[in-house]
This record gives C-alpha cells, structure tokens and sequence, in this order.
C-alpha cells in the first residue's frame, strides 16, 4: 500500500458517487420498503439531492418486480431500471451498470437501494431457497448441503489442502473484522468486545471446517448509494468518490458447476476493473471485500493480486488487515461484526466511499485515495469489482 | 466394514421433464453423464445444449463407470432438512468421465477423509423404485438399507 499523486491513474473517471447511507441496522422490526426509504431519504440527503432528481434505480430484493415496486413506494418514474439478481455482489454491478448509464448520459442521477429485515423476519434457512425445478433442486439438494455455507466449507478444506492454510488463519478474519467493528459505533458487535482466534475455534462447528464466528451476522438493514456524472458532481457538496474501474464475472450456479473451489471468478472481474482503472492492486490504500465467510476473504485477495494464490491465510496472519496494519482490510467490520443483511456488497461500497472521503472517524485510514470494494455471490458463483478513487 | 446408514433419509425432488432419462436410469443403477459427439466434452447435470461448443443435436448419454476422486468434502453439522439426520458428509466428487457431481460420501468419518482420495459410486434404493449415487471411500461395500423418498422436499 503507497499514497502517492493523482498522477499516478490512468483510468478516467466513469461517474462519481455523491450520497451514501445505511438505515437503521440489527434487529428493526421494520419492513424491506420502509428500510429502503430511510436509507434513500439519508443518501439522498448527502447527496443534497431530492427524489425527484432521481431518473435510474437499480435495486433488487424487495419483490419480484424490485425496481418497479421501489420507483412506485417512492414515487420515482425511472427511464433507466435494473433489478439484476446476483445476490451479494449485485450491489457492485447496479454500480458498474449505473456508472456506464451516467456516463452514455441516458441518466443523470442513479439511486441504487437495498433492504432487508431478514433478522426481524427470521427469515434465513440454512439450506437457502430450493426450486425443484432447477438443476440444483434436481441433482444438490437431496444430499442436504447447507447453501451456500457447504461449498465455502468445501473451498476452506480444499484451500487447506492445497495450501497449508490453517483454521486459525481463517479466524484471523473474523479477528481483524472484530477489531474494526469495535471503532464502527452502527456496528452490530461494536461494544462487543474483540473476538479471539481460540473464540472462533471454540465456536461450533456448521460445516466444516467452519466454524459459526467463520460465518457472517444476519440482521436486518439497508443501504442507498446516489451517483452522477463526474460534471453534476462538481456541483454538490460532497467530495465526489469517482468509479474509475469495474468489472464483473459470472461462474456458475450449482455448487457442482464451479470451475475451480480455490481460483475464482475474482480473478476476472478484477482483472477487468485494474485495467480499466489503469492501477496495480498494490497502489490501492484500503480494501473492502465480500467476507460472507473466513474463506471468502482469503480467495478474494488472492484472486484480486493483493497476494500470490495460496498465501492468503500467511499474508494475513500477522495482522495486517487488522485496525493500524499496513493492509486496512473491511474497515467497516465487515458482514462478519458490522451487518449482514442478506446481499452486502452496497455496503462494502457505502464503507469505501466513506474512507475515501476520509469521514471514518476512529476507524479512518489516513490519506486514503484509491479503495477496492469487491462483491461476491452466491456459491462463489457471481463476483464484481469496482476500483474507486478521491481525487485531493 | 459395517456401518449404518439408516438414518439418512433424502428429500429427493419430482422428476423434472428435463431430467426424466436421468432419473430413470438410476432403477438400474446408470449414472449417466452427456457426451458431445461433436467437440468430445462430457457434462453433468444433464441439458440441452453442449456447454463444450453449443451444440444442440450432437449430445448423447454414457454410462459412468463409478470411479471418482474426492474433489472436497464437508461434514454438515447442522441438517439442511429435517430428514436429514446429522452429521453427515456432503463432498464434491471428481467422475472419471470428467465432471464433477455434488454428493455425500456415507460409510465415513469426516477424519478419514482426505481431499484427492478415491472414492466409488454406490446406490441408495428409493422407495418410488429410483435410486440416488452416492459414493464410498471403499470399492467393496454395497450393503445398503432402503431409503424413504420424500417428494417434493
């Protein structure tokens, strides 16, 4: 990690992101279209924006018609909608999608939006949601894997394996994303006290190798993120975050269809975002990443070239990624201690625009530039990266 | 080697029109995988197009031999059913013929287990007269017990 110039990136800035907000987080008892609500009304409001500016909404979720729903709660008349189903990297892809619109100049301002009350409704099942229809109902389902938890278990026993990684290196994810949380005040797990490796290794067994403190929180929650053109921005109040490189790949569906459980789809689609950007993974000042499970943080970095494939488990066990460390990694606390909603990803994005404005607080990670926020869905099936950047 | 599996009882899915010959074949114990006579490549589950080269008219059933290696594994500790009885072993099984099929191998500890190991395809009988692929870490067993189906989940 270097702090250096402007200079130093190639990529032209796509759009800028100006409003960014959570609603209340935990336990809500609110519905999905009234968490939406608080977090557009707060965004929006960054923003120094109002709804009627809005002319694209990208959002999924909330019904089978997502974005249709949303636009007619709010009383928004969208020319541009996406309601793209890609779970917990979707968030990274409205983003990208919403970055391209604005800048092919068919919208001016996108509102990307997502709630859920998943903890309130009691809502999650472990074996995830079977149409017996579907290949997976067909041929996955009858053998009982817990979806999507078995297969992360089944990539962490493959990474040990293959590698050498330990149990205790996983936990160190949780360890560090503990740490953070405890400087995030909106954190689920902040005033929770740190979390140890021995606590994680005591937790019990789900599908292992992991271990319940390897899996993220369910709560409720929702998040809005405002965008415009990088000309409109110049105009509001807020520094503008420039999404300045994105890329996006799609693996499989079925556990059984993944191409490989220890390189994934990460590797493209971050492939595709550093070019764009016209930056190295080593120029990027703080990482936020997907981090459903330990073992999904390990493969995204690997995957991304924030370090070699394999080395994951080492390159963070001296505790980099931890509050203080060379390598500042889920500064928010991550879906692990921070929130989990159900489809995280636009809060990785709300946290990385956040740290690049330089609105932290405790957990600011000083003179942040260039930030990565990286989506990942599914059985390890969707992935999207977006490189963003300040300009001071 | 003795062991019980009695107690794992299987949701197991109404046959989508898609899927009919696979499923029937599993009476006689085929595990059939799709072969491209046009680009060679081999796949399962089974479909209507060649994800190989795209095809839509070259692809053709094989039988597979039953000889796999295990890809990776994981002992479930909490039932994704409630006719599944935990702890049970789900696992990602290399076929010889080329894919890889999400199944449980039974008649094994999590602990004597080993990623790469070979592994060899049984059957568990359903009640309706199919029966579900399964594998074992050994060639030798094929005691089974019957299985109640549960259709539809």
């Amino acid at each position: 990690m270097t702090s250096g110039t402007g200079s130093r990136r190639s990529g032209a800035p796509l759009a800028a992101i100006v409003g960014v907000a959570e609603s209340d987080l935990g336990t809500t008892q609110k519905s999905i279209l009234e968490l939406q609500t608080q977090a557009v009304h707060r965004a929006l409001a960054d923003a120094g924006l109002s709804i009627a500016d809005v002319d694209g909404l990208f959002t999924n979720g909330a019904a089978r018609f997502s974005a249709t729903q949303v636009a007619e709660y709010m009383g928004i008349r969208p020319h541009w909608t996406d309601s793209t189903m890609a779970g917990g990297s979707s968030y990274e892809i409205f983003i990208a999608h919403a970055a391209e619109a604005i800048r092919s100049g068919v919208i001016d301002v996108a509102l990307i939006c997502y709630g859920s009350n998943q903890r309130s409704l009691r809502s999650r099942r472990l074996d995830g949601v079977v149409d017996t229809h579907l290949p997976d109902g067909q041929f996955e389902a009858p053998y009982g894997p817990l979806s999507p938890i078995s297969l992360y278990a089944m990539a962490a026993q493959r990474h040990m394996h293959e590698f050498g990684t330990t149990s205790s290196q996983l936990a160190e994810v949780a360890v560090a994303a503990r740490e953070w949380a405890l400087l995030n005040p909106v954190a689920f797990r902040f005033g929770a006290g740190p979390l140890t490796s021995e606590d994680v290794a005591t937790s019990p067994m789900i599908s292992s190798p992991l271990h319940s403190y390897d899996c993220c929180l369910v709560t409720d929650g929702g998040g809005a993120v405002v965008m415009t053109s990088v000309e409109h921005a110049r105009d509001l109040k807020n520094v503008p975050v420039h999404v300045i490189g994105h890329g996006e790949a799609s693996t499989n569906a079925t556990m059984s269809q993944i191409p490989s459980l220890v390189s994934t789809g990460a590797v493209d689609s971050g492939m595709r975002a550093f070019n764009m950007a016209g930056v190295r993974p080593a120029e990027i000042d703080v990482v936020q990443v997907y981090d459903s499970f330990t073992i999904t943080v390990l493969l995204t970095l690997e995957a991304l070239g924030f370090c070699p494939q394999g080395e994951a488990g080492r390159f963070l066990e001296d505790g980099r990624g931890r509050p203080g460390g060379s390598f500042p990694l889920n500064t928010s606390g991550g879906g692990l201690s921070y929130c989990h909603p159900g489809m995280f990803g636009i809060f990785l994005a709300i946290e990385a625009v956040r740290q690049l404005r330089g609105t932290c607080g405790d957990r600011q990670v000083p003179g942040a530039e260039l930030a990565v926020a990286h989506g990942t869905g599914g059985v390890l099936s969707t992935h999207a990266t977006l490189v963003l950047a300040v300009e001071r | 080697m003795s062991f019980d599996v009695t107690h794992l009882e299987v949701p197991v899915p109404q046959v989508d029109e898609l899927f009919i010959a696979w499923w029937e074949a599993t009476r006689d114990h085929q595990f059939l995988v799709q072969r491209c006579t046009k680009c060679n490549g081999t796949q399962h589950y089974p479909r209507a197009i060649c994800t190989g080269c795209g095809s839509t008219d070259a692809l053709c059933f094989i039988s597979a031999t039953g000889n796999g290696t295990l890809y990776s594994f994981s002992e479930v500790l909490r039932p994704a059913h409630p006719s599944l009885r935990a702890p049970y072993v789900v696992a990602l099984v290399r076929i010889e013929e080329g894919p890889l099929v999400l199944t449980q191998i039974v008649g094994a500890a999590s602990n004597d287990l080993q990623c790469d190991q070979r592994v060899y395809l049984k059957w568990l009988s359903l009640d309706d007269g199919r029966a579900l692929p399964v594998f074992t870490i050994t060639s030798e067993f094929d005691e089974y017990s019957h299985f109640r189906t549960h259709n539809g989940g």
